[in-house]
């Protein structure tokens, strides 16, 4: 296992074990709530990397993933009395597999024409979830109270999901470590940088790109999972908010695309930024604003985001935060 | 019957509307193969133009050339802030940055204007033509739609100017070498996109209820028709329009309206899919 | 006589009305280098890409080591161990050399793990003369050194076959020469090559038989002395003034 020998892959050990111990051991519900959101946001983020940093293609919809996933496991919690576990697992599969046959389809587009695809699909699924009465139409579905005290009740229950999000968040992180550093990364890298070249080289770019889609799907769909069952409610526009999906590709632009580090860092900075703009009064309703002002300066002068900016300047860091 | 048949016709009509917004986003991407994600954004900005010209005490039909006037403008702004200095370098970064334009506009907006809907109230005629009911609005609009797109093509293949950005359009080293000044064109040929895009936003105001968020839809219909005409072709971008139009005046009569959307998507996709340069052949 | 490595079976390439390619026949032999010439716009690189499966022939097909492999994707091209060079140069900008050439090794017929790719890319790097910018952003090389790493790319693959499309155009005096010095490298490895190229000093002297392309049809075939001497050869050249004013320009060099 030569991954354990990355300084990265202690450092993302590192990492996840404060997000999981800080709360804990303090018991700061508060910190908890405000750790959670950072730990949604990097899990978007970094998955969603896989596509726009890796392999080229610029997904607009990613949320879609993170909104099934969401409703498949409160579905089968809550109409069918599963377990979280296996609920949340069967949804990440679930979800996995339909982006994987999606992607056959929408793949075969390239550039503009499958950034505003996977638009239609997330405002097609909005559509449809809102109009299908298995899954409570424009409502929703509310689980009940009963369906924490298999996990000994709604305080316990909170704190577990709380940190299955954690490891979802450490498993995406990885996720990216382990992609970047394989021959399946290589061949992403490689269609990110030329589609046509690497064909005649001899990447398979159809499945390559079809499994980098479907694999983006699994962790985020497990962490939609949670983060509705920690709710207790999901409802279609919340479930498919393009916006947030939109900011997910800020993150991943402002700490650096194709990067491993840099996804973090951009949802990291992301949300204090967010924090602080939503406590400015005059500023809360602008914030979609400042995120495309933020999104268009990082485009226009710093391509390479964060620590591609970094990684310029201090070339001996590439090889420790890749 | 009568009411399908008012229905198609209806679906004519604003059809031709959304050819004309078609146009002009196929026109930008034929010219310099950006896809202006900002394009629903301009749509709606369109609206509330013709919106607060109208609440001036303008005609609403005088107010389309301010309305093109300034969007001309705001074409050739966002051109020179968000696009001149990425058009070589990857796709992906136009696109990113022609959306990050489109955040900003609808983010002001919704901060501006709120999501609620706003209407331009004037006095609507019905006519009967053959016996069957269109409404003065909606004519007007598909009339405004054509003139316009009668004076593009005056433009594109009559005057010096049009013809250099048909040069651009065609082989931006070539009629750079022959002296064209291939910035000046592109960032006119963004401006006129834009203009269209927001007279396109500016006649569908005179016929329905809009938000800031109302664009986006548009935008997506103006994807379908430019894709189903074959991207960057004008006259197959106005043949989209229409057919688009025609399908969602011969299915309202049967479906939801709520349902339009999911329907358009995914003719989109599998026009993509199964006709990737259009019906009637496109740039490659 | 050795056994043919490619046949190309009366393919015809047409993009519309317009052919570019029009019921070609040839055939290479293990270990030969066959030169391929013509006018521009005879349609060389269409029948490349016709060969690696970028394009599908419109009729006529492509035989690689005894099996049909016009219709195949090019990374299954590849696969079967027949491997090519761009002639508009396409590295991979923002990858460094060693990562664009691991990418040939990794992804050719031998299918090799990503740590024995690396090895066998290092091995071609030094091969190819790029050893001192195995870490260099592809992007950041000049066009002599891109066209090496297209060489190097392809043949990372361990290819049987390789296609090399114009990789001495452009290149200064010396830099031709250490192109050539490679080229017959790869030939003493036992590789066969079916070249594009233009520099007719080169191509005579190292094809071993060359076929002669003009408006998509072949025509003429065999030694280098035999094409040169062709009336109908001279003909088709000399009828190109740019050719014309090419062939001046090399005699006066």
């Amino acid at each position: 296992m030569k991954l354990l020998k990355a300084p990265l892959f202690w450092l993302i050990v590192g990492v996840t074990a404060i997000f999981a111990l800080l709360p804990l051991l303090s018991n700061n519900i508060t910190l908890r709530e405000t750790l959670v959101l950072s730990a949604i946001y990097i899990i978007l983020a970094a998955n969603l990397n896989l596509m726009i940093g890796y392999t080229g293609y610029v997904n607009f919809g990613s949320i879609v993933f993170f909104g099934l996933g969401g409703y498949l496991t409160l579905w089968l919690v809550g109409s069918h009395h599963w377990g979280l576990y296996s609920a949340v697992l069967v949804a990440g599969v679930s979800v996995s597999a339909l982006a994987f046959l999606l992607g056959i389809g929408i793949l075969r587009l390239r550039g503009a024409y499958f950034a505003l695809a996977t638009i239609g699909v997330n405002e097609a699924v909005k559509d449809f979830v809102s109009n299908f009465d298995v899954w409570g139409g424009s409502e929703g579905i509310f689980l009940p109270f009963t369906a924490y005290k298999a996990m000994g009740g709604a305080g316990k229950a909170l704190w577990t999901v709380y940190l299955l999000i954690v490891l979802v968040m450490g498993s995406s992180l990885l996720l990216s470590l382990a992609v970047r550093r394989s021959k399946f990364g290589l061949g992403l890298f490689a269609i990110r940088e030329d589609e046509d070249a690497a064909v005649v080289l001899g990447v398979k770019a159809p499945l390559y790109k079809t499994l980098a889609y479907s694999l983006s799907a699994f962790l985020p769909a497990i962490a939609g999972g949670l983060y509705f069952f920690k709710n207790g409610s999901v409802v279609p526009e919340e479930a498919f908010n393009l916006n947030l999906s939109i900011e997910a590709i800020v993150m991943v632009m402002l700490g650096g695309q194709g990067t491993v580090t840099g996804p973090t860092i951009g949802a990291f900075l992301y949300e204090r930024l967010r924090g602080m703009l939503l406590t400015i009064p005059g500023l809360s309703n602008f914030h979609m604003v400042i995120a495309g002002v933020l999104l268009l300066l990082i485009i226009l002068f710093a391509p390479g985001g964060l620590m591609g900016w970094l990684y310029r300047i201090w070339p001996r860091l590439r090889r420790v935060l890749e | 019957m009568i009411e399908i048949v008012s229905s198609i016709l209806d679906g004519l009509l604003i059809g031709l509307v959304y050819g004309l917004a078609s146009i002009g986003l196929t026109l930008i991407f034929g010219v310099m193969d950006v896809v202006n994600l900002a394009h629903g954004a301009v749509i709606s900005l369109g609206m509330f133009s013709l919106y607060f010209f109208f609440g001036a005490g303008l005609h609403p039909y005088l107010a389309l050339i301010p309305v093109a006037i300034i969007g001309f403008l705001l074409g050739v702004l966002i051109y020179q802030i968000a696009v001149r200095r990425i058009l070589d370098g990857p796709p992906l970064m136009t696109l990113l940055a022609t959306f990050a334009v489109s955040m900003i506009i609808v983010g002001i907006g919704t901060a501006l204007w709120s999501t609620s809907p706003y209407n331009v109230n004037f006095k609507v005629q019905t006519l009967n033509i053959f016996g069957y009911t269109v409404t003065s609005a909606r004519l007007i609009a598909a009339l405004a739609a054509v003139l316009v797109t009668f004076m593009l093509y005056y433009f594109l293949y009559r005057t010096t100017l049009g013809k250099a950005v048909r040069a651009v359009s065609n082989n931006r080293e070539a009629a750079e070498l022959m002296g064209i000044p291939s910035q000046q064109i592109l960032a006119i040929s963004f401006g006129i996109g834009t203009a269209l895009a927001m007279l396109s936003g500016a006649l569908i105001a005179t016929l329905f209820p809009f938000t800031i968020l109302s664009g986006s839809i548009y935008e997506l219909k103006s994807f379908v028709a430019s894709v189903l005409g074959g991207l960057g072709n004008p006259t197959g971008a106005l043949f989209g329009g229409v057919i688009l139009g025609l399908i969602e005046g011969s299915v309202a009569p049967f479906i939801a309206i709520s349902w339009t959307n999911v329907i358009e998507f995914v003719i989109f996709v599998l026009i993509l899919l199964f006709f990737p340069t259009g019906l009637l052949g496109g740039r490659k | 006589m050795k056994p043919a490595i490619l046949e190309v079976r009366n393919v015809t390439k047409a993009f519309g009305g317009l052919i570019a390619v029009k019921d070609v026949s040839l055939t290479q032999y293990q270990g030969e280098i066959l030169g391929l010439i013509g006018p521009n716009g005879a349609g060389k690189t269409t029948l490349f890409n016709v060969i690696n499966g970028v394009y599908k022939p419109t009729s006529g097909e492509v035989i690689f080591e005894g099996q049909k492999i016009s219709g195949l994707p090019p990374y299954e091209v590849v696969r079967r161990g027949l491997a090519r060079t761009h002639q508009i140069v396409k590295p991979l900008n923002e990858m460094t050399v060693l990562e664009n050439v691991t990418v040939g090794a990794c992804f050719g017929p031998q299918n090799l793990p990503l740590e024995a790719a690396q090895e066998v890319a290092a091995e071609v790097i030094e091969f190819t003369g790029l050893g001192k910018y195995a870490d260099v952003l592809a992007g950041k090389l000049n066009i002599a050194l891109k066209k090496r790493l297209e060489v190097a790319r392809a043949l990372a693959a361990k290819p049987r076959l390789l296609l090399l499309d114009e990789v001495l155009a452009g290149l200064n005096p010396s830099e031709v020469a250490k192109m050539l010095d490679v080229i017959r490298a790869i030939r003493d490895q036992g590789i066969s090559i079916l070249m594009i190229e233009h520099i007719m000093q080169a191509i005579m002297s190292l094809s071993d038989r060359i076929v002669v392309l003009n408006f998509g049809e072949k025509l003429a075939e065999g030694s280098p002395d035999e094409v040169a001497n062709d009336p109908q050869v001279i003909e088709a050249y000399l009828g190109d003034p740019e050719m014309a004013k090419r062939i001046l320009e090399e005699e006066e060099a």
